[in-house]
């Protein structure tokens, strides 16, 4: 009921609107005042409107900027951070001269030049000088604006130095994981091809090339028993034989794997740390991460420490910082005690890209090297949640499969 | 010439004239009505989305009411959905409103009027783009009711979440049918700017030079040459994501494993589409906002009583922007993970950019600088998208240093930034347009007062919707968040949120005052004189009710250039174009 009386009223509403308008445009007629071209008064009063107009923008500009300009992220917490801070600056800082410069002008100019009764308006069409003044100062403006950002564009994308930490990221619908390198420095070699409910980021080793094997043949045992259940000739018989199919052409792509055993090292995964929730880095270390992502492309933004990439399935992305604070001074800095270093989604994913995150904390180097002991070695381990103190301490559940 | 004795008396049928009407004028007006249509759809899209943004997680009936128990249920938004609306509302605002409605309105419009020409070179071909447009309009709005859902991508539809319907239930056939409706659309962007650069380059009359043509033709004539060179690419990428989708092949996908199972595809990659979409995308905004530009320039100079300042600099600015579209990108994959060096190309390319629009926004000012200035509605929204075009234009100069995209990618700086040049800019630019030609559209006025009301409501709720936007991208707000709640990091702007989604629904709602002000006076509006505005332009010489062939006699012929406002030593403070020069009299803006 109340939707169709909702209709009804807004319907006479509209009508009522229109036959105020059909009275007002007869009452100017009637007045003399209908004309197709602003009457002065009108063009007068819309003039004088652009002052209040500049005002109540510069207005709201400079509340907007009071109310939230200490609600924007903390100081840089990794190393070229404060650059790049800088960097930002300097450049808000021309175009807001910029902006400020112009609207001044252009609300000035339209409240000042309204047309006037017998006034005539001023032929100025053009002015070489003019022209060449106001491509040449913007030209300046920009290259210095170019070389500054590219400079510190080449600085953050440079390769990660060999004594950097080693830490693989890997995201998938709506979680992420992260991988570290172990002793050896190395990660493993991963393919999406091994994935398994005991190894979710597909790593390859011995162990986990026969895993897959022996999982792909008992599925295929399965389903060639279910074949023989069932009418040979109908549907489910052919869906049966495609996904027997299918199968084996996974297996064929895992015994690649295993052929290469003969000519690859395949142990470099076995000191890999791999877990959910939470991961550490120590203060003062140069981390390299590399990215991948197991289904749709998704982004590592971690915005504290100035931090962003892309992961994509079938490709390896990277992205290198130092953390210069740890979670202890940023909460002193911060004067917020529950405050966390963050990892998020931050390229759409899918329904639950809003709730894509994982906590990060900056140890002291100490801290950092207590708690790099505790993680377990991957060694075919399933991690499952990591619940963590700040002091360190961790305690992990770790299921360990076959 | 053939056009010459355009005398056609044939019988015209409802049908002929208004709906297979091969007459540029009533195909306009199609436009136009098409593309008010789709915006009122995108724009409660928005404002539905903005409801679950500004109240996150509250119930609210008239969600349920519209979208029903499976995509808000007790009143809340599905997060499903609220992608679904986002990636819709984007497509629809972008392509069909901001690309269909404004380049095809107004090129249809002001290409063979301001010309001198009895119509487009094809009146069939421009009927049939037309058609493109409303079929492919149709099959956006009903993959909306699709049982998964419409495409929910967002309007960039990356895969390989587009391409995989177990990512995300829209992908299945929501998306399928967003592919075919954007094919047909690209057609009709083909078939359409083909029309008008082939119009421009042969039907011009008698002395209208190249040089003696309106800025808005330049910008329009240049519109098309982008959407032809660019809109195929983005057709390439729509049939290599239809060959991935349904026929197996590995264009952009590699090395996927979702839903429990390994995918089979191998070798492609994400980033070819990325690549291949973009360098339409980006040309795309500049199809957007040129015809913007070339608007705003006719309706402030003929309402500053004032030549345009800069006539050639503006034509060599639009010129040098078309040409750098091609070469930026890339600035929308910074952070895709391509070779960092690239990323250097692109910023240099990129900020170049700035420098013709600075010219361009220069020049605007200018131009009103010592005019005459005349208030009418067009003008105070003319005058509002120069403020929009530089607010905008100047957090594009921060978003194109790949350093500083590091940050702000994908967060509401992007957000801000990219409405306030499309959204606000090229929207308001629409508006003036609308407001400008409505005496020719139509042959009626529209009432001031409401025009007035319209845009000073429309242009304090634009700003404060999204100039706030920039502070949440600064606090490192990602974009395409249902909701925020999730981060106590966030709570901050819970308040911020509620601001700008009161000021998009107001501003929503006043965008009625203006639809009703635009119906009403199609039918019930005073009948308008032949040249309201005094203006130059061809347009304004031709007859109030619309006739086939545009002019009764002969075409006219042209002596000047369009911009002779206040004149010294005329007596009236315009010349129309088809005014003959005097004795000693000289063409154009005077001595250099």
């Amino acid at each position: 009921m109340t939707p169709f009386l909702t209709v009804v009223v807004l319907i006479l509403g509209v009508v009522a609107l229109i036959q105020l308008i059909r009275v007002f445009e007869l009452t100017s007629v009637l007045k003399g005042k209908a004309s197709e071209l602003p009457s002065f008064s009108e063009t007068k009063f819309q003039a004088r409107m652009m002052i209040p107009l500049l005002i109540g923008m510069f207005a709201f500009f400079t509340w907007c900027y009071f109310r939230y300009k200490d609600h924007l992220l903390p100081e840089a917490a990794s190393e070229h951070g404060g650059s790049l801070d800088t960097l930002l600056n300097f450049n808000f800082l021309i175009i807001i001269v910029v902006f400020a410069i112009t609207h001044v002008v252009l609300f000035w100019f339209a409240y000042k030049y309204h047309a006037r009764p017998g006034q005539k308006a001023t032929f100025f069409a053009h002015s070489n000088k003019l022209e060449l003044i106001w491509t040449t100062v913007p030209a300046l403006f920009l290259a210095v604006i170019i070389v500054y950002g590219l400079k510190e564009w080449n600085t953050i994308m440079d390769k990660a130095p060999k004594d950097s930490l080693t830490i693989e990221l890997y995201s998938k619908q709506f979680d992420w994981t992260a991988r570290y390198a172990g002793a050896d420095s190395t990660l493993g070699s991963a393919n999406y091809n091994l994935i398994s409910g005991t190894n979710p980021l597909g790593v390859i080793t011995e162990a986990t090339i026969m895993e897959k094997l022996a999982e792909l043949k008992k599925k295929d045992s399965v389903l060639v028993d279910k074949l023989a259940t069932v009418p040979q000739d109908g549907e489910i018989a052919e869906d049966i034989k495609d996904e027997i199919a299918r199968l084996a052409r996974h297996k064929s792509r895992v015994m690649v794997f295993k052929d290469m055993q003969a000519s690859k090292d395949f142990t470099a995964a076995d000191d890999d740390m791999v877990m959910k929730g939470e991961f550490h880095l120590p203060k003062g270390t140069t981390v390299g991460f590399q990215f991948r992502s197991q289904d749709v492309i998704h982004s590592a933004y971690m915005p504290h420490f100035r931090a962003q990439m892309n992961t994509v399935p079938g490709m390896l992305t990277k992205f290198v910082f130092k953390p210069i604070y740890t979670t202890e001074e940023m909460r002193k800095k911060t004067g917020n005690p529950d405050f966390n270093y963050l990892l998020l989604c931050n390229k759409i994913c899918g329904t639950a890209h809003y709730n894509m995150q994982m906590t990060i904390v900056v140890d002291e180097p100490e801290d950092y090297a207590r708690w790099e002991a505790e993680q377990k070695a991957f060694d075919g381990s399933v991690v499952g949640e990591t619940a963590t103190t700040v002091s360190g301490e961790q305690t992990q559940l770790a299921v360990k499969a076959n | 010439m053939a056009s010459e004795s355009h005398e056609h008396h044939h019988e015209e049928t409802f049908v002929s004239k208004y709906i297979f009407s091969q007459d540029h004028k009533m195909i306009s007006k199609q436009f136009l009505i098409t593309g008010m249509v789709m915006a009122v759809i995108g724009m409660v899209m928005s404002s539905f989305f903005r409801l679950q943004l500004g109240w996150q997680g509250e119930s609210f009936a008239i969600l349920n009411w519209f979208l029903g128990d499976k995509w808000a249920p007790d009143g809340i938004l599905d997060p499903g959905m609220y992608l679904a609306l986002v990636t819709i509302h984007g497509t629809i605002m972008v392509f069909f409103l901001l690309t269909g409605g404004l380049s095809g309105t107004f090129a249809n419009l002001l290409i063979p009027l301001q010309l001198g020409a009895r119509d487009m070179a094809s009146g069939f071909i421009n009927m049939l783009s037309y058609w493109f447009f409303l079929i492919s309009s149709v099959i956006m709005i009903a993959s909306v009711f699709v049982e998964a859902g419409p495409a929910s991508g967002g309007w960039t539809i990356y895969p390989p979440l587009s391409a995989l319907p177990q990512a995300i239930g829209g992908s299945g056939l929501g998306m399928t049918l967003w592919l075919v409706s954007m094919a047909l659309f690209i057609v009709m962007g083909l078939l359409g700017g083909l029309n008008y650069i082939v119009t421009v380059v042969n039907l011009r009359t008698k002395g209208m030079t190249m040089t003696r043509m309106p800025l808005s033709i330049w910008a329009l004539f240049v519109t098309a040459i982008l959407g032809v060179l660019s809109f195929p690419v983005l057709l390439s990428a729509a049939l290599l994501l239809i060959f991935d989708r349904s026929f197996g092949t590995s264009f952009y996908l590699s090395d996927i494993h979702i839903g429990g199972e390994a995918l089979e595809y191998s070798g492609g990659s994400p980033i070819l589409f990325q690549h291949l979409f973009w360098f339409l995308g980006h040309p795309e905004v500049y199809i957007v906002l040129l015809p913007a530009l070339g608007i705003t320039s006719e309706v402030i100079s003929t309402n500053a009583r004032k030549p345009i300042f800069g006539y050639r600099a503006m034509i060599g600015s639009i010129l040098a922007i078309a040409f750098l579209s091609f070469i930026v990108w890339g600035h929308h994959m910074f952070m895709t993970g391509m070779n960092p060096f690239l990323g250097s190309v692109f910023t240099f390319t990129t900020l170049l950019i700035a420098i013709p629009s600075a010219v361009k926004a220069f020049n605007y000012i200018t131009t009103l600088w010592k005019g005459n200035l005349r208030f009418t509605p067009a003008m105070m929204f003319s005058i509002a998208m120069v403020s929009t075009f530089i607010s905008g234009g100047v957090t594009g100069i921060i978003l194109a240093d790949s350093a500083l995209d590091i940050n702000l990618h994908d967060t509401y700086f992007v957000v801000a930034h990219f409405h306030i040049v499309m959204g606000l800019s090229a929207v308001l630019a629409m508006f003036a347009g609308v407001y400008h030609w409505f005496p020719k559209l139509y042959g009626k006025m529209m009432n001031r007062k409401m025009g007035y009301a319209h845009f000073w409501l429309t242009f304090v709720c634009a700003y404060g919707v999204f100039f706030p936007q920039h502070f949440l991208g600064l606090a490192g707000v990602p974009r395409r968040y249902y909701t925020n709640s999730e981060f106590p990091l966030f709570d901050e702007f819970i308040g911020l949120n509620e601001m700008v989604s009161v000021f998009a629904i107001i501003g929503a709602l006043a965008q009625f005052i203006f639809i009703f002000n635009f119906f009403y006076s199609v039918f019930r509006g005073p009948k308008s004189s032949q040249n309201p505005w005094k203006s130059n332009t061809l347009e304004w010489t031709t007859p109030v009710e619309h006739i086939h062939g545009n002019w009764p006699g002969p075409l006219p012929t042209v002596y000047r250039w369009p911009y002779d406002y206040s004149k010294p030593g005329k007596e009236e403070d315009f010349v129309p174009q088809t005014v003959p020069l005097e004795e000693g009299e000289e063409d154009g803006g005077g001595g250099h």
